[in-house]
């Protein structure tokens, strides 16, 4: 159990040598059945900086991190913290000694409170020894001040956004008060102005003296955050850097070992008829009358601040949670789509925001995740799947997408956050849809692999696809549509057209 | 994306064929054990073999094969995360109503005068029938009404058991006919309980059906976006468990050439710790048939070789409880080891 009192106290306790570095980690290796996450590699963090880790997919940061933060014992390797060799054994003890996480993936508890899950196993007591909610409440509502959090600490988990559960995750992380915070992929699923909020936060702490490392895939937060960085290739230790020192061009070399050329391949296709016309679609006390059309071979982006009702548009369309008036057309035919099944029966297919909850089957392989959406209607004969020719249609998906595996039958939860990504991208891919809606597509997915998502994506709406893609990601909705949607507070605030639209365009709709 | 990979580390389909060890080998070894313990137990304490034995061998089989015709249908309804309580109670209606079919005119007391000496397939049909419906009545209330698995057959399992009862005020019914006494015959159980194992092994692992089953036990709400009617398959799994209990009534009430209001009282938890001791995880996701055979076997020899070694009936609940909990424990712990 720790409190922050605690941790200043053995902080304060003068057990704090003049080392250069926080924390140092040298030669740490980890192999997993069938892969070398790690091999001979080192990180050292500073005190008072912000140390960014790069690396494609699979690199190996997170295996690092977890490492640092006492959740995997390494193979071989030292860990030093203040200075001092130092052995972690459990995620308890690493918080012990002042290190904290942020996890990639998020792991709040959907059915407790706000305030529950950031004081969980360290809830104040009464002094008959049951949880003084009060006083927790207060704690919550102080930190919240603190960090400038707009969440009400009593609201159960299940009702926020994905972006409010990363808030609270970094809160929660925060709160520990610890003198190295790890974060893994913070801002994957935060828009532009919660990142600034975040590095608000982040520069708030830097200052005093907390080393933080920072996991992303994004170069612009890079060179905004970012003191240092170091990068991985494929378990390797390639090097650490200033950012002020190089150029993005650079990193990227350094991450895949060439160059890439074009970020947004987008090409202009030929724009066929109305494949998906949406009127005045309405979820009530969600969002109210949406309309608007998609073509064959268009790319429709939904931009928007968390909270505005794009993620939750795309799940009604889907069928996820059925309308509760408005209408949707297929083809300029009716259709009632009143759940995924009947979406997937008109040939959509949505990959959605939050790969964990929603996406993955965790516990199941990469093959039986890929398959699941496909066999719907297809590789069954009477009842049996054709294993055989399905799999031949996997393996060749995942080779297109470069998912790193050792192999087909691997559990999904091994692979990297990016790799499981890429395996549900490919589950829809099979299907063969006519409408594509993409909650977040590249989150969490290197440079490399994101332009070859985009090309994808390209290739589709070539093909006469009719894609809706959603991104908290400007550069991503500005480089990838034709025609962009802002959203905010639940009503579509205006349309967009590709030529006319700029970043301070899609913030005014967005913001007013 | 670049050419320089860390040795181990194939790009993804390079490398198809190398499925894990089948996880059942584990399962299989700790009956090996457990058979060779009692083998040696055998020789100290009664002077004889435990193992080469056909006669024991055959009754331990025998008996066994009911509780695993139903374990296979529990399996399945665990591993899409639910429990099914009610199968003992099943058994026992469906051996009720099944038997009230197949009477023979020479009997006595026969329940429906003019309904005797039916070919068997009627009383059969019409056990199977009962069975079907009330996994209908688990599936329905569990995945349309969404009350938990465990109170829903519950439920079931209490009213099943009152039907039973009921049905003749508690009189057994007797008198069965030849036809249908038939399929309880000689080892005729061991035949339905491997065949019914095969088809749904075949049916887990290489249908639809079977993939579907799974999925849902991984996580349903994943399942329901990949367009799975997550409704509509719940309803299938538990028609499946309770169309097996009910074809457990039947082969029980043939067997004993008799129904009883009592028949099949806390088989369902025999079932249960035979699918969970053969490795299928009450978190749902993950479970195999071939585990529960196995399973199954292994409560077979357990109970088998404490009669052998005339350990008290009491104590035999005591240990069988035991084992069920440590299959249990050791479930989680797997699944926390996952977690890591
Ligand atoms: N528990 C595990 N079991 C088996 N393999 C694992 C496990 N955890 C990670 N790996 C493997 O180790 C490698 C490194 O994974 P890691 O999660 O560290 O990558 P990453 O750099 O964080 O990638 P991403 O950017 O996609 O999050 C991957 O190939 C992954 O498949
Ligand atoms: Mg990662």
């Amino acid at each position: 159990m720790i409190s922050p009192g605690t941790m200043a106290a053995v902080r304060a306790s003068g057990a704090v040598p003049n080392s250069e570095f926080l924390l140092e980690a040298e030669g740490v290796r980890k192999a997993f059945p069938g892969v070398v996450a790690l091999d001979d590699v080192q990180f050292k963090l500073k005190r008072g900086t912000v140390h960014a880790l790069m690396g494609e997919n699979g690199a190996g940061k997170s295996t690092l991190m977890k490492i640092l933060a006492g959740i995997y014992t390494p193979d071989h390797g030292e860990i030093r913290l203040r200075g001092h060799d130092i052995e972690l054994k459990s995620p308890l003890d690493a918080l012990e000694n002042g290190i904290a996480m942020i996890h990639q993936e998020l792991n709040l508890m959907p059915f407790m409170t706000v305030a529950e899950n950031i004081w969980i196993r360290r809830e104040p007591k009464n002094r008959f020894g049951f949880v003084d909610h009060g006083k927790m409440r207060r704690m919550t509502a102080e930190l919240f001040k603190r960090l400038k959090i707009d969440i009400d600490p009593e609201t159960e988990v299940r009702h926020l956004s994905v972006a409010s559960r990363q808030m609270v995750e970094i809160a929660k992380a925060v709160s520990y008060e610890s003198d190295v915070l790890i974060m893994d992929e913070p801002t994957s699923a935060l828009t532009e102005r919660e990142v600034e909020h975040l590095f608000e936060i982040i520069r708030d702490l830097r200052s005093h003296g907390i080393g933080i490392v920072y996991i992303t895939h994004k170069m612009n937060e890079l060179f905004e955050i970012a003191d240092e960085f170091s990068v991985f290739r494929d378990g390797k230790y390639i090097g650490t850097h200033a950012s002020s020192d190089v150029t993005r061009d650079d990193i990227i070399r350094m991450m895949v070992g060439r160059e890439i050329t074009q970020m947004f391949p987008k090409e202009e296709v030929p724009i066929g008829d109305v494949v998906l016309s949406v009127k005045n679609l309405t979820l009530k006390g969600v969002f109210h009358d949406v309309s608007f059309d998609v073509r064959a071979g268009e790319i429709l982006g939904l931009a928007g601040l968390v909270g505005s009702g794009r993620s939750n548009v795309a799940e009604t369309i889907f069928g996820v949670t059925p309308a509760s008036s408005g209408t949707i057309e297929i083809n300029g035919k009716p259709v009632d789509i009143d759940s995924p099944n009947t979406a997937i029966r008109n040939r959509m297919a949505f990959l959605t925001e939050d790969r964990k909850d929603t996406g993955c089957l965790l516990i199941l392989d990469v093959l039986e995740n890929m398959q699941i959406a496909v066999l719907q209607d297809k590789f069954v004969k009477s009842g049996f799947v054709q294993e055989r020719e399905l799999s031949r249609v996997c393996e060749e998906m995942s080779r297109k997408l470069r998912v790193k595996t050792p192999n087909m039958y691997e559990r999904i939860e091994n692979l990297s956050g990016g790799n499981q990504q890429k395996v549900l991208i490919g589950r829809w891919l099979l299907t063969n849809p006519r409408i594509l809606i993409l909650d977040e597509p590249t989150r969490g997915i290197d440079v490399g692999a994101k332009a070859e998502i985009h090309r994808f994506v390209t290739e589709l709406a070539r093909d006469g696809v009719a894609v809706i893609m959603i991104s908290s990601e400007l550069p991503e909705v500005l480089g990838m549509s034709d025609r962009i949607m802002v959203m905010h507070e639940g009503r579509a605030t205006g349309f967009l057209d590709r030529a006319e639209a700029t970043q301070v365009k899609v913030m005014e709709l967005a913001a007013r | 994306m670049n050419t320089n990979v860390t040795a181990g580390d194939t790009p993804a389909g390079m490398n198809t064929t190398r499925r894990r060890l089948p996880p059942e080998l584990n399962i299989f070894f700790v009956l090996i054990g457990i058979a060779l313990v009692f083998e040696v137990l055998g020789w100290i304490f009664a002077g004889q073999s435990f193992l080469m034995n056909k006669q024991r061998l055959t009754i331990m089989i025998l008996q066994v094969s009911v509780i695993g015709i139903i374990a296979i249908g529990v399996t399945q309804v665990i591993i899409t995360g639910g429990i099914d309580l009610s199968s003992g109670s099943v058994v026992g209606m469906t051996a009720m109503i099944a038997a009230g079919f197949a009477q023979a005119s020479t009997w006595g007391r026969v329940m429906y005068p003019s309904l005797t000496d039916l070919p068997a397939i009627i009383p059969i049909g019409v056990g199977l029938l009962i069975g079907i419906l009330a996994g209908l009545i688990n599936g329905a209330l569990i995945a349309y009404t969404r009350i938990p698995p465990f109170i829903a057959t519950l439920g079931m399992m209490v009213s099943a058991r009152g039907v039973s009862k009921w049905y003749t005020k508690g009189q057994p019914v007797s008198g069965l006919t030849d036809q249908f006494s038939f399929i309880g015959s000689g080892i005729w159980p061991v035949v339905v309980f491997l065949v019914v194992a095969a088809v749904f092994h075949i049916a887990l692992r290489y249908t639809r059906y079977g993939k579907f089953t799974y999925a849902i036990g991984a996580n349903v709400q994943a399942a329901r976006v990949s367009g799975i009617n997550v409704e509509r398959h719940l309803v299938k799994v538990y028609v499946v468990a309770g169309m097996l209990a009910g074809l457990a009534g039947i082969v029980t009430a043939a067997r004993a050439q008799t129904a009883q209001a009592g028949m099949g009282v806390m088989y369902e938890l025999d079932a249960i710790a035979a699918a969970v001791i053969g490795g299928t995880s009450l978190a749902g996701g993950v479970g195999r048939i071939t585990g529960t055979v196995i399973g199954t076997v292994i409560l077979g020899v357990m109970t088998s070789g404490f009669t052998f070694l005339r350990v008290d009936a009491y104590y035999q609940e005591i240990i069988k409880g035991a084992i069920i909990v440590a299959a249990v424990v050791t479930d989680v712990y797997r699944q926390k080891k996952r977690k890591v």
